[in-house]
């Protein structure tokens, strides 16, 4: 137990140092400042690569995806802050490059369909336990004698054929 | 009451089946394109065939016209090739290329080998007017209207079927007024 208590932030550290170094391989930038680099970073890896559907700008090895790092970078150099340089791109290729899409009309399934969900899931099971609660409650207040009998009956005559 | 409750699992399992089976055969490579009724980003690109001299975005507007983006590199550029060649026979509409993110000689020399259909061909070295354009993936064929709007995009090789249905329509409605 202790062991695998281990292995798993083990496992993931080495994972994350794999994916830095592939990343800083793909294309070494000189910054202004270490600042700047935490921006670039945490920006690209909000951007999506349009060719690699699935892969951010940073961990993209496509060569589209460094000519839209370079552009990153570039704006950034610039002056423009993370918004204008997200703007910039969004106007382009649509809110398809972002990672997080903005909360409009369009994406509303998308931002509340979950906590919809499971607020349905909770109301169902609040009224499921009260049901439960409410159940032995009601049986004994009122123990219908007769009915109790015919089922200890028919108990017993089961154990009974079953035993001959 | 309680018969409705039961029902709700098959009710939410309808649901879910239609929301995904919606999804099915929707192409992903498909992003729709933000430029689609706006005016075409401004270029002005030297030309592939002589690098002195250029073409604006704003020297094509008055008629409506096919940018066909390609490169030398681009597999599927040399599939819909052929294509473009018959398109460009027919004389219905000028097709201009916008040669991306390639190098001048390889161009040059693919235009040589499989036929240059083109009006004309931008040279987009550094790929900023394809950025602008929102392409990221050759070939891509924007139908740009006489005004300069973007009327359609379709991202991949074009065929007659996609000309027929996604681009001809446009381009009588908008020429005829």
């Amino acid at each position: 137990m202790k062991q695998r208590n281990t292995l798993g932030p083990l496992v993931c550290g080495m994972f994350a140092c794999l994916l830095v170094t592939a990343a800083v391989a793909i294309d070494p930038q000189d910054f202004e400042s270490p600042q700047q680099e935490d921006r670039y970073w945490s920006l690209i890896q909000e951007l999506r690569c349009l060719v690699c559907q699935n892969q951010n700008l940073a961990d993209s090895n496509a060569s589209f995806a460094k000519d839209l790092r370079d552009q990153v970078l570039e704006m950034m150099v610039n002056g423009s802050t993370d918004a204008e340089i997200k703007t910039f791109l969004v106007e382009r290729y649509g809110d398809f490059v972002l990672y997080r899409p903005p909360v409009k009309p369009s994406t509303w399934t998308l931002w509340y369909g979950p906590i919809f969900l499971v607020a349905i899931g909770g109301l169902v099971l609040v009224l499921n336990l009260r049901k439960r609660r409410a159940r032995p409650a009601d049986v004994m207040a009122d123990p219908d004698q007769e009915e109790l009998d015919r089922e200890l009956a028919e108990v017993e005559a089961e154990r009974e054929g079953k035993n001959t | 009451m309680k018969k409705f409750w039961l029902l709700l699992p098959l009710l939410a399992f309808l649901g879910l089946g239609w929301l995904l089976k919606s999804g099915i055969g929707k192409d992903p490579t498909q992003v729709p394109s933000p430029l689609i009724s706006r005016p075409a980003p401004a270029f002005d690109l030297p030309l592939l065939a002589d690098l002195n001299r250029r073409l604006s975005r704003d020297d094509l507007i008055g008629k409506p016209y096919l940018l066909n983006v390609w490169a030398s590199w681009c597999p599927g550029c040399q599939q819909e090739h052929p294509y473009i060649d018959r398109l460009a026979k027919r004389g219905e509409i000028a097709i201009y290329g916008l040669n991306w993110r390639d190098e001048t000689a390889d161009a040059r020399r693919w235009l040589e080998f499989f036929g240059d259909p083109y009006q004309a061909v931008l040279h987009d070295l550094d790929g900023r007017t394809g950025v602008d354009f929102g392409v990221y993936g050759a070939p891509e064929t924007f139908l740009i209207g006489a005004d300069g709007t973007v009327l359609a995009k379709h991202i991949g090789e074009m065929t007659e079927e996609i000309y027929q249905t996604l681009f001809a329509p446009l381009i009588k409605a908008p020429s005829a007024s």
